[in-house]
């Protein structure tokens, strides 16, 4: 056991945790913050994707204790009173069906707007396609998320 | 996952001690591997020592090399302006973006997986790999599939990438998994060109001799398809016979060729 202090969502964090408990299994079960799914819980499918000091990562592939004094951010930590305006996107633009991979897609999106944003690049359709890489949608076949996240890249 | 005791190493001397004293150790960078390994239980070790605080991170110019630090980041790598643009796309096209910001190059060389991306352009471009204990040259250091010369308890501290006149890598990734099937370094510096193949061979990554006198002589597309690549010790699977490896590497050079 190790004794762990983060950041979640804002929230200062201190807890015990086995050395071998996953992130998502710590955010999921232990936190409660179950917005955060497991998928394949092989890093292929991106559907426990969370922020992790800003950055975009599968927390089915990394220990909680390895996140010892990070700030994390999950899906329940975006909105701030009305919806980030990448959930607001996903809702304009349809850009999901069953919903199981959107808080992936949603953290992931964010993420990718952020870093094209940061150093000045063009977030086109072939680079957001490109940038889903690790994100699996077995419903929609992608065309939506891909148009909500560019919609969103011009409002955030 | 079976259980496993946590450590934070300080220094790469730090986590070569602690690797010392542990009954079945191994080392924590990035873990895009090493923790799927243990999910699956092909992995168990007794204490995972983390380098996230060994202060091996980080990229730097010196001269005409890079030198990058084993716990820098495949997107670290990606983005940096330091890093010449043929590595960076080379560490831009690992995994997917999630992926790139926990993985790094020590871990990538350190594991040696024969699809890996990295040990091709460690061997192609003439790196030195500096660990706490010594410098390998690339050429001494990749032994086989999965196996490097890695003492037990030598950690790696950063890779040294000199500068090339030109050079390129081409992959043809894993139509479902990404990884590469068939990846080709080429590189000309000082009137040496390389070619190393990672992704085929039986025993993890190769420099293609043939590939390497018809570029020497002449560096185009049409001298690389004139070599005939031999389908001998290339690995079939699945995903890809022996014989399509072979394709693939002519495909592949020639593509590196004309990017370079």
């Amino acid at each position: 056991m190790s004794k762990i202090s983060l950041t979640v969502n804002g929230r200062s964090i201190s807890k015990e945790v086995s050395d071998n408990t996953l992130l998502v299994e710590f955010i999921r079960e232990n936190l409660r913050l179950t917005g955060t799914h497991v998928g394949c819980d092989t890093s292929q499918c991106g559907a426990c994707t969370v922020h992790v000091d800003g950055k975009s990562i599968k927390s089915c592939t990394m220990l909680a204790v390895e996140a010892d004094g990070s700030q994390i951010t999950t899906i329940e930590g975006i909105a701030n009173g009305e919806l980030h305006p990448m959930q607001q996107a996903f809702n304009d633009n349809h850009g999901l069906q069953c919903g199981f991979c959107t808080p992936g897609m949603i953290m992931a999106g964010i993420d990718m707007v952020n870093r094209y944003k940061a150093s000045n690049k063009p977030l086109d359709e072939a680079a957001i396609r490109g940038e889903l890489e690790g994100n699996i949608c077995r419903c929609t076949g992608y065309h939506n998320i891909v148009r909500s996240i560019a919609d969103a890249s011009t409002k955030m | 996952m079976y259980e496993t005791t946590f450590h934070k190493a300080s220094s790469a001397d730090d986590a070569a001690s602690k690797l010392g004293a542990a009954e079945e150790g191994k080392l924590l960078a990035g873990g895009q591997t090493l923790i799927p390994t243990m999910k699956a239980r092909f992995a168990s070790p007794s204490d995972l020592i983390s380098l996230k605080d060994a202060s091996i991170s980080g990229i730097c110019r010196d001269g005409d090399s890079v030198v990058i630090g084993a716990m820098t980041t495949h997107a670290e790598v990606a983005s940096s302006v330091d890093v010449p643009a043929y590595l960076a796309a080379l560490a831009g096209g690992i995994g997917d973006p999630a992926v790139r910001h926990r993985g790094t190059i020590g871990g990538s060389i350190a594991n040696n997986d024969p699809a890996a991306d990295y040990p091709s352009a460690c061997l192609a471009l003439g790196a030195t790999i500096r660990t706490n204990q010594r410098e390998i040259a690339a050429a001494d250091y990749f032994e086989g599939m999965f196996e490097t010369a890695l003492e037990e308890d030598e950690v790696i501290i950063s890779v040294v990438f000199p500068d090339a006149d030109k050079a390129a890598y081409a992959k043809f990734p894993n139509p479902a998994s990404r990884y590469a099937m068939v990846g080709v370094f080429v590189a000309q510096s000082g009137g040496e060109t390389r070619v190393a193949v990672t992704g085929a061979g039986e025993d993890g990554v190769f420099r293609h001799e043939g590939l390497e006198a018809a570029l020497a002589d002449s560096f185009t597309e049409n001298s690389a398809a004139s070599v005939a690549v031999s389908a001998d010790g290339l690995l079939s699977d699945i995903h890809g016979s022996s014989e399509y490896r072979a394709a693939l590497i002519t495909a592949m050079a020639k593509r590196a060729v004309a990017a370079a």
